[in-house]
Formats: C-alpha cells, sequence, structure tokens
C-alpha cells in the first residue's frame, strides 16, 4: 500500500530533478588532490625503498634462528647485573620528567594563547617546544654524551630535555581549553597575573595536568630503557653489551626485564587514574 | 484481511523468573495510530523492540503479514532478519540521527537496507530514492535543511527528520518510542499530528509508546492500556475511563 | 573588622593545600634527591660538562652546508619510511581496532585483537628494529617495518578505545533499517569516530617522521645513520647541519597535516 502511495508522487523530469551532492564541486576537487598526493608519495616512496628480496626470504629462517639462540633466557644474568641497570633506568625515567617540569609549566604557560596575550612570546615558546619534541630522546642523549661524558646524567638530561616539548604542549592545550567562567569572575574581583593562574587557570587543568605528566613517564619508561644503546646509562648499555658479545639468552633476559617493567609502569598509571584523577 | 502485525504469546524476561513482558497477545493492522500507554518499566519499550528484534524475545511469535506472506520475526536471523527489518520503520525517543552526517545523508540511511556496502560509502544511492527523500523533506516541512548537519537541528527539527528516515523504508508497520518525551508540548503535538497523518497517507498502522495520556487521547485511534507486563485495556479513547487509567498507572494524585 | 572575630579566633585560608598535595610534593622532593645520589650526580663533573657544552655549541656554529647530497640522500628516505610506514600502519590498524572494540565484537575476538596491538605496543622501535635488521638486514626495509609496528600499537589501541566511546543509539537507529553489518560500521560508526582517526594517523605520520631519524641510528636506514657518524667523527658542524634540517621538516610536516585534516572536513 505505501508503495501504491509513493509511486504516486510526481516523477519529474530529469532536468527538474534535485540534484543532492555531498560536496561542493571545490570540495571534490580539494578532497581529489589530496587523495593523488597521497598516492603519489606513497608510489615515490615505495619506488625507491631497497627491497633486497634475498634478504626477506631468509628473514623467516634468521628470526627463528635468533628466536632459538634467545631461549631459554639467561636467568642468573638478573640479579648480577640487570636488576641495578632496571633501577637505574627508572630513576633516569623520572628524574627526567621531573626536570623536564621546571622548564615545561613555564613554557606552557606562555604558549597558551588565552594566558599569554603577546603573540610573539607565544610563537618563540611554541619554536622551543616544537625544537624540543623533534629531538628524538635519543639524539638528545648523543649532544648530552658529547657534552657530559657517558653515563645516566647525559640520559637524564636527555629525557628531560625531551619531555620538554611534550609536556608544555599538551599543558598550554589544556588551559587553552579551560572555560572562561572563573578566569572572568577573577578578573572582575581584580586578580593579577599570578593570582589568576594559581587560583583561576590551575584547579581546573590541574587533572589534565597530572595526566599528561603520568602518561609522559610512562613513554618515558620505555625510552629510557633504550638510551644505554648509545651509553647514557640504564639497562640499555647491559643490552647493548649483551648484543655486542653476542650473548641472546641474556639479551632475552634483559628485554623480558625492560618488558615486565613497562607493563608494571602501565598499570600503575591506569591505576592512579583510576583512583586520583 | 490478515492485520499487518500479530503479536502471539510474547514473554520477554531479562533475569530468568523475572519477565518484564508477560504474555502479550496483539493484533494491529489498517491504517491508525494505535497508542500504548503505561507506567515506566512495564515493558512499553521493550515490546516495540522486540518486533523489530532490537531485543529477543524469549517465547512467543510476532507474525509480520507482508504481501501475503507471513513470517514469523522471531526467528529470523542474519539476512532474513535484515529483510524484515526493512519492512518496519522505527522512530525514536532522542532521535538517534547520526549527528555528524547531514540530513540527507540520515535521511538515505532508511534506504541503507536495499544497496551495498560500495555503494554506501561512495554515497551512490538510486536517483529515486534521492528524489523520494526530497519529497518526504518537503512533506515533513524540512525542505530547504537537505545539506544542513543533523546536530546543527532543534529537537523538533531532528524529530521530523528522524520520522522521514523511518518513512524512507517504506514500511509496512511504523513504531514510534516515546517519539515527544523529549519535546515541548506545542511541538509533541506537531509530531503526534505528522504521525498519524503520514500512517494514512502511507496507509500503514502507526504504534507509538507514549505516557502523556492527553496526547494519547487525542491522537490515537486505538489504545492499549499495558501494566505489570501484560495488556490490561485494548479499545478506544472513549471506553478509557478514569477507573480504567487508575488501573493501568496506579495512584489518584495525577488523574486531576 | 577581621575575619578572627568571626571564626572563633582561628584564621582558615580557603586555598590550603590539601593533606595528599602536600604529601606528594614532599614525597616527590625526597625521591629527587635520592635518585640524584642513586645516579652519582657530583656537582664538579656537571660544571665541566657546562664548559664543555658552551665548547660544543661553538663547534656547532657555523653550521656545515657542505655535505648537502648525504642531507638530502638521507632525508629523503626518513620521510619515505615515514610514509610507507604510516600507511601499512593505518591499512592494518582499521580492520585490527575494529576487531578490538569490545561494543561490536565478541571477546574472543577482541581479546586476540588488543594482544596483538599490545604486543606492537610493548617493545620501542628501536629494538624492534635492531630485530628486523637481523631479520631483513640493514636498510630502510628494516626502518619502515620498525616503525609499522609501532603505528599499529598506537593507533590501533587508541581507535579501538574511540568506537567503544561511541553513541550507541545511533547505531541501533541504522541497524533497525535492516542495513548490512557493514552498512552499519559505515553509516553508523564510521562518521562518529572519523574525525578522531585522521587526528591519529596524522599525529602517528608526524612521530614516525621523527622516529625515522631514531632507527637509522641502528643501522635501519634514514638520516640517523649520517647523524650518528657524524657524532662519532666529533663532525658538529655537520650535526647541527641535520638537527636544524630534522626541525624544518617536522614543523613542515605538522603544518601539512593540518591542512589534511582541514580538507578531510575534520
Amino acid at each position: 500500500m505505501s508503495e501504491a502511495v509513493l509511486s504516486s508522487l510526481p516523477r519529474l523530469a530529469p532536468t527538474q530533478q534535485r540534484i543532492w551532492q555531498r560536496f561542493t564541486p571545490l570540495q571534490r576537487m580539494l578532497r581529489l588532490m589530496v587523495w593523488m598526493a597521497i598516492v603519489a608519495a606513497i608510489v615515490q616512496s615505495a619506488r625507491h625503498v631497497e627491497i633486497i628480496p634475498e634478504f626477506l626470504y631468509d628473514a623467516p629462517e634468521q628470526m627463528g634462528d635468533l628466536l632459538s639462540r634467545m631461549w631459554p633466557p639467561d636467568a642468573t644474568h638478573y640479579p648480577q647485573t640487570v636488576h641495578a641497570a632496571l633501577m637505574e633506568t627508572l630513576h633516569i625515567a623520572s628524574l627526567g620528567t621531573l626536570l623536564s617540569l621546571v622548564f615545561a609549566v613555564p613554557l606552557g604557560l606562555l604558549v597558551a594563547t588565552n594566558l599569554t596575550r603577546n603573540r610573539l612570546v607565544n610563537l618563540v615558546a611554541r619554536i622551543l617546544l616544537v625544537s624540543s619534541r623533534s629531538v628524538n630522546s635519543l639524539v638528545w642523549a648523543l649532544l648530552f654524551l658529547a657534552v657530559f661524558g657517558p653515563g645516566p646524567l647525559a640520559g637524564t638530561l636527555a629525557i628531560g630535555f625531551r619531555s620538554i616539548g611534550f609536556v608544555g604542549k599538551l599543558l598550554g592545550e589544556a588551559i587553552e581549553q579551560a572555560p572562561r567562567g572563573p578566569i572572568e569572575a577573577l578578573e572582575a574581583a581584580g586578580a593579577g597575573w599570578f593570582a589568576r593562574i594559581g587560583y583561576g587557570y590551575w584547579p581546573q587543568v590541574k587533572p589534565a595536568f597530572w595526566s599528561i605528566v603520568l602518561l609522559r613517564w610512562d613513554i618515558n619508561v620505555r625510552e629510557s630503557a633504550v638510551l644505554g644503546l648509545v651509553g647514557a646509562g640504564g639497562i640499555g648499555m647491559v643490552l647493548d653489551t649483551a648484543m655486542n658479545l653476542f650473548q641472546w639468552d641474556r639479551v632475552a633476559t634483559v628485554l623480558l626485564a625492560v618488558f615486565a617493567v613497562v607493563v608494571v609502569a602501565e598499570v600503575v598509571v591506569t591505576q592512579v587514574r583510576k583512583r586520583v584523577l | 484481511m490478515a492485520h499487518a502485525l500479530e503479536i502471539e504469546g510474547l514473554v520477554k524476561e531479562y533475569r530468568r523468573g523475572q519477565p518484564v513482558l508477560k504474555g502479550i497477545n496483539l493484533r494491529i493492522g489498517g491504517s491508525g495510530v494505535t497508542a500504548i500507554i503505561g507506567p515506566s518499566g512495564t515493558g512499553k519499550s521493550t515490546l516495540l523492540r522486540c518486533i523489530n528484534r532490537l531485543i529477543d524475545p524469549t517465547q512467543g511469535a510476532i507474525w509480520l503479514n507482508v504481501e501475503g506472506r507471513r513470517t514469523d520475526l522471531s526467528t529470523l536471523r542474519g539476512r532474513a532478519l535484515r529483510a524484515s527489518r526493512r519492512q518496519i520503520g522505527m522512530v525514536f525517543q532522542e532521535y538517534n540521527l547520526v549527528e555528524r552526517l547531514t540530513v540527507m545523508e540520515n535521511l538515505l540511511t532508511g534506504r541503507l537496507g536495499y544497496v551495498s556496502a560500495w555503494d554506501a560509502w561512495r554515497r551512490k544511492f538510486p536517483p529515486q530514492d534521492v528524489q523520494n527523500a526530497f519529497a518526504l523533506l518537503d512533506t515533513v516541512g524540512l525542505g530547504d535543511f537537505a545539506n544542513q548537519r543533523a546536530d546543527a537541528l532543534s529537537g523538533g527539527q531532528r524529530q521530523r527528520v528522524g520520522i522521514a528516515r523511518a518513512l524512507m523504508q517504506r514500511p509496512q508497520v511504523l513504531l514510534a518510542d516515546e517519539p515527544t518525551s523529549s519535546l515541548d508540548p506545542k511541538t509533541s503535538v506537531e509530531i503526534m499530528s505528522l504521525l498519524r497523518e503520514q500512517g494514512r497517507a502511507q496507509g500503514i498502522p502507526v504504534i507509538v509508546n507514549i505516557h502523556d495520556v492527553e496526547l494519547a487521547r487525542r491522537f490515537a485511534d486505538r489504545l492499549v492500556g499495558m501494566s505489570g507486563g501484560q495488556v490490561v485495556y485494548d479499545g478506544d479513547a472513549a471506553g478509557l475511563s478514569d477507573a480504567k487509567l487508575k488501573q493501568i498507572y496506579g495512584g489518584e494524585d495525577w488523574l486531576s | 573588622m577581621s575575619g578572627a572575630t568571626l571564626s572563633s579566633g582561628r584564621i582558615s585560608t580557603p586555598f590550603r593545600a590539601s593533606a595528599l598535595a602536600r604529601g606528594v610534593s614532599g614525597a616527590l622532593l625526597v625521591y629527587t634527591v635520592y635518585a640524584l645520589s642513586q645516579l652519582n650526580f657530583s656537582w664538579p663533573r656537571f660544571v665541566s660538562g657546562l664548559d664543555r657544552g658552551a665548547h660544543l655549541l661553538a663547534r656547532m656554529f657555523p653550521p656545515d652546508m657542505t655535505k648537502g647530497d648525504i642531507l638530502w640522500t638521507g632525508m629523503v628516505e626518513s620521510m619515505q619510511m615515514a610514509v610507507l610506514a604510516s600507511v601499512l600502519g593505518i591499512v592494518i590498524s582499521l580492520p585490527l581496532g575494529l576487531l578490538g572494540a569490545r561494543n561490536l565484537m565478541p571477546q574472543p575476538v577482541t581479546w586476540l585483537a588488543r594482544a596483538v596491538v599490545a604486543a606492537c605496543r610493548s617493545l620501542h622501535p628501536v629494538i624492534v628494529a635492531i630485530f628486523f635488521v637481523k631479520a631483513v638486514g640493514f636498510g630502510a626495509m628494516a626502518g619502515i617495518l620498525a616503525l609499522m609496528v609501532g603505528s599499529i600499537g598506537f593507533i590501533g589501541k587508541l581507535f579501538a578505545e574511540a568506537i567503544e566511546e561511541i553513541s550507541p543509539k545511533q547505531v541501533e537507529a541504522v541497524r533497525a533499517t535492516g542495513a548490512s553489518f557493514a552498512n552499519v560500521i559505515l553509516f553508523g560508526v564510521a562518521p562518529q569516530v572519523l574525525s578522531r582517526f585522521v587526528g591519529f594517523a596524522t599525529y602517528q605520520l608526524d612521530s614516525n617522521l621523527r622516529n625515522s631519524t631514531m632507527v637509522g641510528i641502528v643501522g635501519a636506514g634514514g638520516i640517523g645513520g649520517a647523524l650518528f657518524s657524524a657524532f662519532q667523527r666529533f663532525d658538529y658542524g655537520f650535526v647541527c647541519t641535520i638537527l636544524a634540517t630534522i626541525v624544518l621538516i617536522i614543523v613542515l610536516g605538522e603544518l601539512l597535516t593540518n591542512q589534511l585534516k582541514k580538507v578531510f572536513h575534520v
């Protein structure tokens, strides 16, 4: 019955039919261009990447060989060397994160456009934050190694400087998203810049801030583990030694230990987030 | 002539031994509005959702009569279930539009049961569907809104889109689960009026869950009162006395 | 008139930090001192390091502009690695994330999908790169595979979480029209998660660009190799050039991806 009613609606001639298009012609052009650019980038990259078929073919065999040498892991290695190095890694991660706050908090305040109105200051802060982020912690480690020599000092500073960009950027965004209401109330009451931050922005941004710090600590635990590969302290150095000596069972121990620590760190972070944030 | 929808002995238990629906028997056909009234928690929404199998019944049969074929909806699965769902349109209390899509895309959602995924992704719907969509938009009074995003609309406008979406399916039955509960009184009247008018125009029965008894009395041709998971009244507005209402809802204060 | 007379002689400040906050701050301070001692921090060493640092900065400027071709090939390779790794990662993460969404898929399936994603996240890209170098040899291929694994770990997890946060009502309505599973995903799920997915994908593209410099240090291709050897040769002028180029490319990359997001309407 409903078919009969609907089909009795006037069937418009094609020229009279209303056309529906999801995107305007301009939008369609732009989207097409972007898709084509993406495809071109992929094709271009794929053509120039050197893929040596022989290496690909015996890859499974190589992996199998490696894995068999890694099993069983050398359990005695743990108490001797791995444990101390693991603790050192944790210290590097934690200290580095705390250190980064010293610079990240002021820069985060300066880069938030609603808090700092001076555009030039915003820009400078952004440049500093971007530079800090763009350089890997591993590369920062190389720099600090050249300055301070091998050891965990270089590693801690590397983690710290890398984290400044991450924490600063996210903190700035959190501040920019804080609702204006309480801030306006404080302004109306005559509060100065510091008062506005302390009583207006800080209480609102607090949960986001600690969440960001925890997240960065979690990432830093992972990153600290590999810094030792270039000599910046922590478990990476044990790993490097074992790999250079082809002691794959010790390598396995180290990797398992790192994995365990990373899992524990994630659990800790999840629990803290659930209870406190 | 067989009724479009026949419900026999419908039972639904969310927990063992605690049935929400305790054996519902209803025959619904024709092209009028059937309003189901009753207190919250009495299973009105469960009943409606059992019909199009958004909820699976525990026991009982739901017969859908389409073009001379009789199917028991409660036993269908997979492709057959989806094919039968196409025949049943549903309007929701909170409109349930896809907010980030435009009004036109939301309308065409009603035809998703008929197009392939590849066509759906490219938004290549049959041209007649698009024309029908425009016509329906005009009918519900939203002719200029085709390219607006759904979340830019007011509540009443969204519900109209919801009704148009259901009608795009060219259904045999139209279900409406508390369509006016989120709307202000004036808009509620407009929506109920639209539902009744479209039901008559398309020649299909409209089943509406509603808790506003006055609205039900005003717009429904048939009233089904539910209480405690069972049908306790089935008739027209005239026969719905205060005594009956008290039996359905319990308590007296709200009646004055 | 002062508050003192109102509250029987005791003035309390409304914004006094809670006991918990003060406890935590104190604990962090204590920890800092402890950790510093564990790491054998010595002040003289730090100061002499600062002096060497000043020398280092002096040697980095002016930057060495002569080795343009090494720089160019290395950067191009890094960018190509980032593009391919991101694309491969995205292509694999889409179905994997979908399979990991607990509101769409049955438990054994989601458990497996999430386990795979978690495994990809657990190891650092550099370590994964070392393994791939052993498996497929030195060069960009190892780097691409390593970065791809990292991308899956990131995008897959966030994508599954984004899907779990969608409104079930919109999905219910699309199901009620008799749409197939694929159509329900296309019209009910995808519009709700698309913008967040594009956000993750572009972030991962930037991240891969940054990390591609890192995997080169262990021989997996890209500018990292040139950077590492420059350090070892104490060629700090070239180090400066490379670092400056990296920062520049990354900034450009971020600008580009912002435009990309606008075109796709997110």
